[in-house]
Order: C-alpha cells, then structure tokens, then sequence
C-alpha cells in the first residue's frame, strides 16, 4: 500500500513536493494516526448529533488498518492535478478543507465505501443526508427534488470547501445566494432552457437585488427570503410561501406596516376571504423586478394592472388628461390609480378613510392642484361621455361638437372633391396651365 | 379683413416711377403686412399646436410617444404646447384690438359690413349655392368679391376655434381658478370641447383649407399672396371679378399697386409654406391612422 503510493507519487513530475518530503509526510501520518483519531472522536462528540456518533465509533475502533483519516488521503488527494479516469478533479485542497464546517470530519465519514487502498471500482456518491436527514427529506419534496445535478453541492458549491451560511465564503451567505441561485435562474441558465423565466437579472436591478449587491445589506431580501431554501415549493403549492394567498405574509415579513395597511384594505379582505382575483404584493410590484413606485417605469406600468380588473374604470381614465399625459412615457406627476385611491390601504369611497371620499376630496386632489376647492373637485376623473344617465352634460357636449366635426367634414369634404374636379376640368377645357400666376 | 386703401399708401410709393408698366405684369396688394405677420404667427403656433397636442390627443397611438419624444418628451410637450398657445393668444388680442380700433374708434367702412366686410352677407349665400351649381355643371361661375363664403368661413372657424379652444385650454391649465366660477362637469367638458374642436381645426386646416387656398388648380401648388402680399392682375381679376370691376369702376385699381416680390422672398416663403404644408399634412395622416385604428 505504502509503495503503491510512493509510486504514484513518483510517477508526477510536477509536484510542489518532493519525493522525499511526500514519504516523510506519509510516515508522520501513519505515526500520529491513533493520536489524531482521538482527537477527531473527541471533536466529534462535542459537535456532532449522537445519530452519527455509533458510525463513526465503528469506524475508529473496529476498522484500525483501513483508510479514513485526512492525512492518509490527502497525501494523494492533495495534489491539485489528479483526476479520476473520467477526467474529473479528484483532488482536495487540504487547507481549505479542514477550515470549512467539515474540517473536523475524516475523509470516510462521508466517502463511506471507501476502506481501502487500491478504492473500489465503483465509488458511490456522497450522501449528505446520513447527517442532514431533515434537509435532505424537505429536498426531496422540493421543486429541485428532480435535479441530477448533486442536490447540495449545486447550491453549497464545492463538497470540501462548505462553510456556514454565516461565513462569506459560503455560497449560501445571504449576499452569495444571488448569485447562487443564479447559475441556473439566469438568461440562458439550465432553469431558462427548462422553460422556467430567467429571474436573476430582474432580481439584480430591483430594489432588493441593489440593497444586497451594492450597499452588502444582509437583511435585504435574497431568494431564499421568499423562496425559502431547501424546502422550495412551486408558487402553485397552498404550503409555498409563494402561494398567492401566502404572499402578503411573505412580504409582511419585513414590511410589517404595509402588510397591515393592506390586510386591512379591500384587496386584503378579498384575497383573505379566497377572492384571489385581488391582487397582492407581486401583482402590482412584481416578484423579481422590484421598482422604486416613484420610478417613472413603475408609474407607467401600474396603470393596466389595476385595469385588467377594474376595465371600466381604465377606459374612462383613458379618457382623461392624467391619462393623456400619463401614457405618453412616464410623466411622474400624473395622476395614476393610487394616487388618488391609495396603494395598499384601499377603502370604498364611502369609507371615510378614503381618499376619495367627499371629506377628503380637496385634500386629495390638492396634492397636486394647488388651490383645489369644492367647487374644483367635482371634476369626475372618470367620468363618461358615452353614458346619457351618469354625465348628461358631458354627454350632450361630445354629442354636439362630434355632431359639428362631422357635419363640417362632410360638407367641405364633398364641396372640395366637386370644386376639384370642376376646376380641373375647366382648366383643361381651356388649356391654361396649372399655378395661381397663370390662371 | 379690412380693405386695403388706407394701408397701402406706402405701395403707391414703392410703385415703380420709371414710366408705365405692362398691365399684365403689375400687382396689386391683397393683404398688408400686419395681416401676412398674423397669417404666419398663425400657422407657426398653429403648426405648434397641433404637433403637441395631437400625441395627447392619441396618446394610445403607436406614433405618440416617438412624437412626443421627437418635441423633447412629456414635459417639452406641455411647455410647447402652452407657449404656443399664449403666443397665439396675444396674436389674436392683437387682431381683436386692431378690429375694435379701426372698425369703433376709428369708424373705418367696410370693416364690419358691406362688400369689404368678412362679415357674411346674403351674397354668400347666393355664392354658395351658385358655386354648387357651377360644380355641377348646373350655372354659371360667380362673380366673387374681395372675401369669398369659404374664406369668410376659414376665417371665422378659426375665430371660433380661438375662442373655443383657447378658453377650454385655459380653463384646464388654470383650472382651480376656473373652477370658482364653473361647474364641476365644465373641467371634464373642457377636455371634450378642447380635443374634439382642436381635432376638427386640425382636419379641416390640413386638408380643407389647404386644398382650397393653395392646392386647387387655381393656385396650384401654393397661393403666395399670404405671404408676398401681392398678385397678378390676371390672378385678381380671375379670381375675384367682382372686386377688380369694383375697384376699376370705383376708380381705385391704381392706389392697390404695388411691386412683384422679390424672387429670394418668394424662394423662402415657398420653402416655409411647402414645410407648412407637409408637417401639416404628415399630422393629418397620424391623426387619421389614429382616428381609424
């Protein structure tokens, strides 16, 4: 065993270490073996969960010529160049192996088929749920359960470098998951050519993603704020924080306030009631884009949100000067929905906490009309030129001046078409040229 | 409007002193400097107006955004549209004063009645119908007068238009102030009467009125008198036989002598009235595709 590895040793040219250091290293290690065995089962007991601890007694006790220890391995597995026969790296950074959360792990607690030198033909993949059996079994109920991909490492990242999701090393640190995330739910990414929207570059321009990325503000929501972690279910699911109904929670979690204001509005009402036509949270400010509602895009973009329910509403808006100036490319001052209804604490107009009910008219509309009065805020801002029974005057009005445009056009429409031709058809009875100067 | 025997006083002057000019190549004045001013303060601001308002008009359009974007964008948009509006508005105060003034303080004839008038007169009346009859082969031609019913119509469509439009615009750019005095329903049928009577001055400019004034085989392809002021003896007795047989009668042909433009002014007033023409009629086929989308 030991020649066998001193000859593959010499068979690598190009190491860091020489022959000789790499068999005084190989005899240390043999050496202070039953010392660092105890040690480890020592360090294992004060960290680890007793379900475990049976195994690896086993191990250290009962199997004491076989391969585990650290050491023994990375004596060969700590030389960056090998590979198996497929062509994978096969080697592991001892330094940062035993710095990562499982640097006080032998290298057999997990590579568990592995006793002996030469290994196995085949070697099973590592199986992370003999120690983390909660996380693996909320995996496997999870949107991610049918990975093929290793379910952890494609989140954790590299088996031997995991560190805690409170070091900024790890790939699960809350301004790394982002990214993480993102390997697979970006343009062209595994999740976009599995049909799934490409989210990350949303996620990295919305309010959150900024927070995250440019000010390193840990509380700002990431994915797994809203998505959760291990456990990710479909926004289908009633259980996934993401479920409709669940959303206002969600977002509550941090936007405690707002969540009041709007559980205590009608929307909040309705969804809380099972009306899920209301909309939450991500209906009106989306789920990844996130936009600032002072942002011109979010301005023009909330319009049509509230209009795919409220369609009439919409259309008489449409009709009007806000929405005239409005629609024209975001012109922040004008008039949108909830400028006048409210955003999240929506009442009826009977409620006198409305905005828009009859005390609180002048007030409203003053926001932006300074001086408006009583007499000002009659303007009906979705009022109906169409509907003789709701605005007779407005209706009359339209019904007059559309009765004179078309009245004009036809007559000098028809007046002009006739003058054409007979004019046309004098000149050339009379063979004068065209033009004012010679007629 | 008013006719022009006081004004052109300065015309006598100008005409040419070097011995007798062929009657066919002499011109005569039609409109006096002032009135050339207004026609172009007009149709600049008009222009103005149009463009601007039309992408509010159709702010759903394909075309309104890029347009809007074209004047500088939302904001630019308004800031034009009401510049525009207020250049206009002193224009028209301008010409409303200069009415009261020649035709009450001064007591002028013809300003507010008889041949010279844009007032309509039973005349009119008969011209419309006789003019009908000519296109229809029905009668003969008639004999028009120094305003014809058409021009008194243009004319008093876009008095109309100011009056409507300007107030309906003010009312809604100072609302609150309007609204101590109007109806609650008056700013929502503001909007209605502003956008409606802008729509039909816009329809009716950029292809009634360009098509009767300047496109017609009389005219073809633009009449130049709004802008040079003066026309052919042959254009003015062909056009309005009954003003040129008034003035040789009345002995006044003479005093409405005046000189043949100068041809660089005639270059350059072709070029803005071409450029007139063809902003005005892209607007009108925006409108259209818009109109009927």
């Amino acid at each position: 065993m030991c020649e066998r590895a001193i000859a593959y040793a010499d068979m690598e040219k190009d190491q860091r270490m020489t022959r000789a250091a790499r068999i005084a290293a190989f005899l240390i290690a043999v050496l202070i073996r039953p010392v660092e065995r105890l040690a480890n089962f020592i360090r294992i007991i004060r960290h680890h969960h007793a379900a475990s601890l049976s195994f690896i007694a086993l191990l250290l006790f009962f199997a004491p010529l076989r391969l585990g220890a650290q050491s023994e391995c990375l004596a060969c597995h700590g030389d960056k160049t090998m590979q198996d026969s497929a062509g994978h790296s096969i080697s592991v950074d001892g330094d940062k192996f035993s710095a990562s959360i499982h640097g006080s792990l032998q290298c057999n607690n997990c590579h568990a088929d592995i006793k002996e030198y030469p290994h196995p033909d085949h070697i099973a993949k590592v199986d992370c749920k003999t120690c983390h059996a909660d996380e693996a079994s909320k995996l496997t109920g999870s949107v991610h359960s049918s990975s093929r991909e290793h379910p952890c490492t494609s989140c954790h990242g590299n088996a031997h470098e995991i560190f805690p999701k409170t070091d900024s090393r790890s790939a699960v640190y809350p301004l790394n998951v982002p990214k993480t995330c993102g390997q697979c739910h970006s343009d062209g990414a595994m999740a976009t050519k599995k049909g799934l929207p490409s989210v990350y570059p949303h996620y990295m321009d919305s309010i959150h993603g900024s927070a995250l990325s440019k000010e390193g503000l840990l509380v700002a929501a990431n994915c797994q704020s809203c998505h959760g972690s291990h456990g990710i279910l479909s926004h289908s699911d009633p259980k996934s924080p993401t479920y409709k109904a669940n959303i206002p929670k969600t977002c509550g979690t941090c936007h405690a306030r707002i969540n009041d204001d709007y559980q205590g509005g009608m929307h909040g009402h309705a969804v809380a009631a099972g009306d899920f036509k209301a909309p939450v949270c991500t209906d009106c400010h989306t789920a990844h884009a996130i936009l600032q509602p002072t942002e011109s895009e979010f301005r023009t973009q909330s319009t049509p949100i509230c209009g795919s329910c409220h369609k009439e509403k919409l259309s008489t808006y449409r009709d009007t000067f806000h929405s005239q100036l409005g629609s024209l490319g975001g012109y922040v001052e004008t008039a949108r929905c909830w400028d006048c209804h409210g955003a999240h604490e929506i009442y009826p107009t009977s409620d006198p906490r409305s905005p828009i009910n009859k005390a609180n008219l002048v007030t409203t509309c003053g926001k932006c009309h300074a001086g408006a009065n009583v007499s000002f805020v009659q303007y009906q801002p979705h009022a109906n030129a169409h509907d003789r029974k709701l605005n007779p005057a407005l209706f009359y009005v339209r019904l007059f001046m559309n009765l004179l445009l078309i009245s004009v056009l036809t007559f000098f429409v028809i007046h002009t078409v006739l003058w054409l031709i007979r004019s046309r058809f004098d000149q050339v009875r009379r063979k004068s040229p065209n033009g004012g100067n010679h007629a | 409007m008013p006719e022009l025997e006081q004004a052109p006083a300065q015309t006598a002057i100008e005409t040419p002193a070097s011995g007798p000019v062929a009657p066919t190549s002499r011109f005569f004045r039609r409109f006096t400097r002032e009135q050339r001013y207004l026609h172009a303060v007009l149709f600049t601001t008009f222009l103005g107006l149009a463009g601007t308002g039309l992408p509010l008009r159709f702010s759903e359009s394909i075309w309104a955004r890029g347009l809007a974007g074209a004047v500088g964008g939302f904001g630019a948009i308004l800031f034009f549209h009401k510049f525009c509006a207020l250049a206009l508005t002193v224009a028209f105060l301008i010409h409303v004063k200069e009415i009261i003034t020649r035709g009450i303080y001064r007591r002028e004839k013809g300003i507010f009645w008889g041949a010279t008038s844009m007032v309509a007169n039973w005349k009119d009346v008969k011209d419309l119908f006789g003019h009908m009859r000519w296109m229809l082969g029905l009668g003969p031609k008639p004999q028009f007068e120094r305003y014809a019913y058409w021009e008194k119509f243009d004319y008093w469509a876009v008095f109309w238009g100011m009056i409507v439009i300007g107030f309906s615009g003010y009312a809604m750019w100072l609302a609150p102030f309007f609204a101590r005095f109007l109806p609650g329903w008056a700013l929502n049928a503001a909007l209605v009467i502003h956008s409606e009577e802008g729509l039909l001055a816009i329809l009716f400019i950029f292809s009634i009125h360009f098509v009767n004034t300047h496109l017609r085989p009389d005219s073809f392809p633009m009449d130049m008198v709004i802008f040079t002021g003066v026309e052919s003896e042959k254009e003015f007795e062909h056009k309005r036989p009954q003003e040129y047989a008034r003035m040789v009668r009345e002995g006044k042909l003479e005093k409405r002598l005046g000189e043949a433009p100068a041809t660089w002014f005639v270059n350059f007033a072709r070029v803005v009235g071409f450029a007139a023409i063809f902003i005005g009629v892209t607007l009108l086929i925006l409108t259209l595709t818009a109109y009927f989308d």
